[in-house]
């Protein structure tokens, strides 16, 4: 097993100053420009009826994430105001667990101080990514219930002078800390997994074996992404509900499709 | 055979894989019978099931991911 090259760790491939600019930084951005070109393109060729594939292809996906979280909110207002957060973290987590599939993220290979070190990784594949992406969605999950119900109504589900209720905050405060845990360790792990899995199957049975893999990463890179924005939309509405309306938040959270 | 840093770094990971993954694969088989009881009593209702299906699925994978991530920790740092 000593050919194989596994780590744990981003590599930095060069250096900004004292920051280093690893691997996984590099092919986000590459993911960043692919999302913008892509999304700038269709932007700026908006019909009422669209008659390109693609166009009805970016419409139908839209449709489709507006459909999943009126279902969660049942709201179309607020439904609205949350879809530029869902939408931009599910295309920036899909197109990076699918960069992180093309052949030659990993393979090419660049000679650093370091050692020899692969040009690209998937930037999800990096737990400073998935940690960064985690910050960003408990943190908006916040702002964004501040905005609905108000600085002292907010606050007020975390601090209380009753004991009990100030305990209850407490442990909330510590849940939000433990979702960002989830959050970033899941969307890590799994894809983190899959690119073991890979360079493990390539190297036991090259060519055919590792194609059924490839598939079966492809959908994982999928439901990741969808399980992130699915589970920040959930967040967004039980973070946002008034006190005491969190259960029915609850309720309603299950009916995502 | 001596319990030195080597021989753990070999081991640990293992059983952390193997003990964290008896709750997720317990709770895969009850996912998927609850929905198979499910589709059976009403199966108009499997498309329905389906994407629900595969994202608790993949929410009991993630504590199955977790011990991964504790594993490949243990293994690569």
């Amino acid at each position: 097993m000593s050919a194989l090259h596994i780590s744990l760790a981003a590599e930095p491939i060069a250096h900004l100053g004292s920051l280093p600019i690893t691997n996984a930084m590099l092919t986000s951005l590459i993911g960043t420009v692919v999302i913008c070109t892509l999304v700038l393109t269709a932007a700026r060729r908006v019909t009422v009826h669209p008659r390109s594939i693609a166009g009805q292809a970016i419409e139908a996906g839209i449709e489709a994430l507006l459909d999943l979280i009126m279902k969660v909110t049942g709201d179309r207002t607020r439904a609205l105001s949350y879809f530029p957060l869902l939408a931009t973290l599910f295309l920036f987590i899909i197109v990076n667990n699918w960069l992180g599939l093309l052949p030659g993220v990993g393979s090419i290979t660049v000679t650093t101080d370091h050692g020899v070190v692969p040009l690209l990784r998937g930037a999800t594949a990096d737990l400073n990514t998935t940690f960064a992406l985690a910050i960003i969605s408990v943190g908006l999950t916040h702002v964004y219930a501040l905005r609905r119900l108000g600085v002292v109504a907010h606050l007020k589900k975390y601090l209380s002078l009753n004991p009990i209720m100030l305990f209850v905050g407490l442990l909330e405060l510590v849940a939000e800390a433990s979702k960002m845990m989830s959050f970033s360790f899941r969307l890590f792990g799994n894809i983190f997994a899959g690119e073991i899995l890979l360079v493990v199957i390539s190297f036991l049975l090259p060519l055919a074996a590792p194609l059924p893999f490839f598939f079966l990463e492809l959908f994982v890179g999928f439901i990741q992404a969808l399980v992130f924005t699915s589970l920040t939309l959930v967040f967004l509405e039980i973070v946002g509900a008034e006190h005491g309306e969190g259960n029915q938040a609850h309720a309603r959270a299950p009916a995502t499709t | 055979m001596t319990l030195d840093a080597e021989t753990m770094k070999a081991v640990i990971p293992g059983i952390t894989m193997a003990v964290g993954s008896i709750g997720p694969a317990f709770a895969i088989g009850m996912i998927g019978k609850g929905a198979m009881e499910a589709i059976g009593r009403n199966p108009e209702a499997a498309g329905k099931l389906q994407t629900i299906l595969i994202l608790v699925v993949a929410f009991a994978e993630a504590i199955a991911i977790y011990s991964l991530v504790i594993a490949l920790v243990l293994k690569f740092v």
